[in-house]
């Protein structure tokens, strides 16, 4: 069963029974949307709460629909739109209060504080790359590389024909190179 | 060899951003939704209990030593296992075991059907360290015939020691069988301040009622009213029929039927 069928046969179990089906709905997608999130917002703890709090509303959506609407859901897009909109709103809040300290969140679990420290590093790095795109453009790159979304659904999440989302695209690609091209990093 | 980056290698660099979530967030967030319950072991009256609890309170208590394997069997939701209760609930469960009542304790009987519910909630208000047998619980409901039918509702009583189906007897008035072994049913009593031999012994008797001969009223024998009657006064009855021939009254706190 190929990527777009399993989220069809999600959808239908989750029409059918939200609850059974949700625990599968949130492994099946968590990775993505984390990852995803965690370059479009400031700290780790942060992408945790976002993400979280983008399947929490998630279910309460799916409570109230009807289920021919669930069934119908592209539950991947579907998804975005929630967590795009809080990592939208928390930058919103974030701009209003703008001298906050960066707290690092380290896990107590993780065996080596050293590599903590180089993840911590190189999340910086590429906060500091990304921040120069635009913000539909930031999001385009990362909707399509990071998180690994087609040009069709990236346009439906961000509601821009497909055309401009894959010019988007090019363009953060570029400008990306560019930033890595100058601070040396070589293949 | 200082060849520049490609647009390939950056898709390639941020593809290798993509990485794991948190280990807990899953459990997170079923837990937020109430799509999973979580649990945590209390100190019970006679061992350790695990506790199950989701939005509605608590759907499950399991003794620590049949923990996992009758769980299936309890609650139809994921479970997360947590280090403790949160205080309120801590709080409650505890003061539920040290004066064996649910108090204002929420269980979730959600998935249960009216009847069972029903059932529960008159086996809660059974005292502890008394016992009354099935048909008292199935008339009490107003259920006279449904005997069988309240023993297999207490049978499946998510909340066992919660609500005390321990406390219910055979019809015969011995302890009988329960869930998790006749053993944990005589301990629980015996917690209670209850001597399970003395009942065991009055059921071999088959003495069901007691009565005292100077109020002309008639108990069930661990009734607290029974046990204040002193021996010279002490009246034993095989059946409510006997005991009303005599001239008796059922007690109005035990309200006796077998």
């Amino acid at each position: 069963m190929n990527r777009s069928d399993a989220m069809g046969d999600l959808a239908h179990r989750l029409a059918r029974d939200l609850d059974a089906a949700f625990p599968d709905f949130v492994r099946a997608l968590q990775d993505r949307v984390y990852s995803g999130v965690l370059r479009l917002t400031r700290r780790r703890g942060e992408a945790e709460e976002i993400t979280q709090e983008a399947f929490v509303r998630a279910y309460r959506a799916l409570e109230r629909y009807p289920a021919e609407q669930v069934r119908s859901l592209a539950l991947q897009p579907w998804l975005w739109t929630i967590a795009l909109n809080l990592c939208r709103n928390r930058a919103r809040s974030q701009s209003r209060r703008p001298t906050e300290v960066e707290l690092r969140d380290h896990d107590d679990q993780a065996p080596d504080r050293t590599e903590d420290e180089a993840i911590a590093v190189s999340d910086d790095e590429w906060r500091r790359r990304l921040e120069t795109l635009t913000e539909p453009v930031r999001a385009a790159v990362v909707l399509r590389h990071v998180v690994g979304l087609g040009y069709e659904e990236i346009a439906e999440i961000l509601e821009r024909p497909a055309g401009t989302v894959k010019s988007d695209v090019h363009r953060g690609i570029t400008r990306l190179r560019t930033l890595l091209d100058e601070e040396g990093v070589r293949p | 060899m200082n060849q520049p980056l490609t647009t390939a290698d950056v898709e390639r660099s941020l593809a290798g951003l993509a990485t794991s979530a948190p280990p807990h967030l899953a459990d997170q967030v079923l837990v937020a939704t109430g799509v999973a319950d979580q649990v945590a072991t209390v100190a019970g009256p006679i061992g350790p209990l695990r506790i199950v609890f989701g939005r509605r309170g608590v759907s499950a208590c399991v003794p620590d030593a049949h923990w996992p394997d009758h769980l299936a069997h309890h609650v139809g939701r994921p479970v997360v296992e947590v280090d403790a209760l949160p205080p309120r609930l801590a709080a409650q469960v505890e003061r539920a075991f040290d004066t064996g009542k649910l108090g204002n304790l929420p269980v979730d009987l959600e998935t249960l059907s009216d009847f069972q519910r029903t059932v529960l909630r008159k086996a809660a208000e059974i005292p502890p360290g008394e016992v009354r047998p099935y048909g008292w619980v199935a008339r009490e409901i107003g259920k006279p015939g449904a005997v069988r039918a309240v023993g297999s509702a207490l049978n499946k009583n998510p909340v066992p020691v919660l609500i005390p189906c321990h406390r219910v007897s055979r019809s015969d008035g011995h302890l009988g069988e329960y869930a998790y072994g006749p053993e944990m049913k005589r301990d629980l009593l015996a917690a209670e301040g209850l001597d399970p031999d003395v009942v065991e012994t009055l059921a071999d008797r088959r003495i069901r009622y007691v009565g005292s001969d100077t109020t002309g009223i008639y108990c069930h024998p661990t009734c607290r009213a029974a046990r204040r009657i002193t021996p010279p006064h002490r009246v034993e009855f095989r059946s409510e029929s006997a005991a009303e021939d005599a001239g008796y009254r059922p007690c109005k706190v035990c309200r006796p039927a077998a």
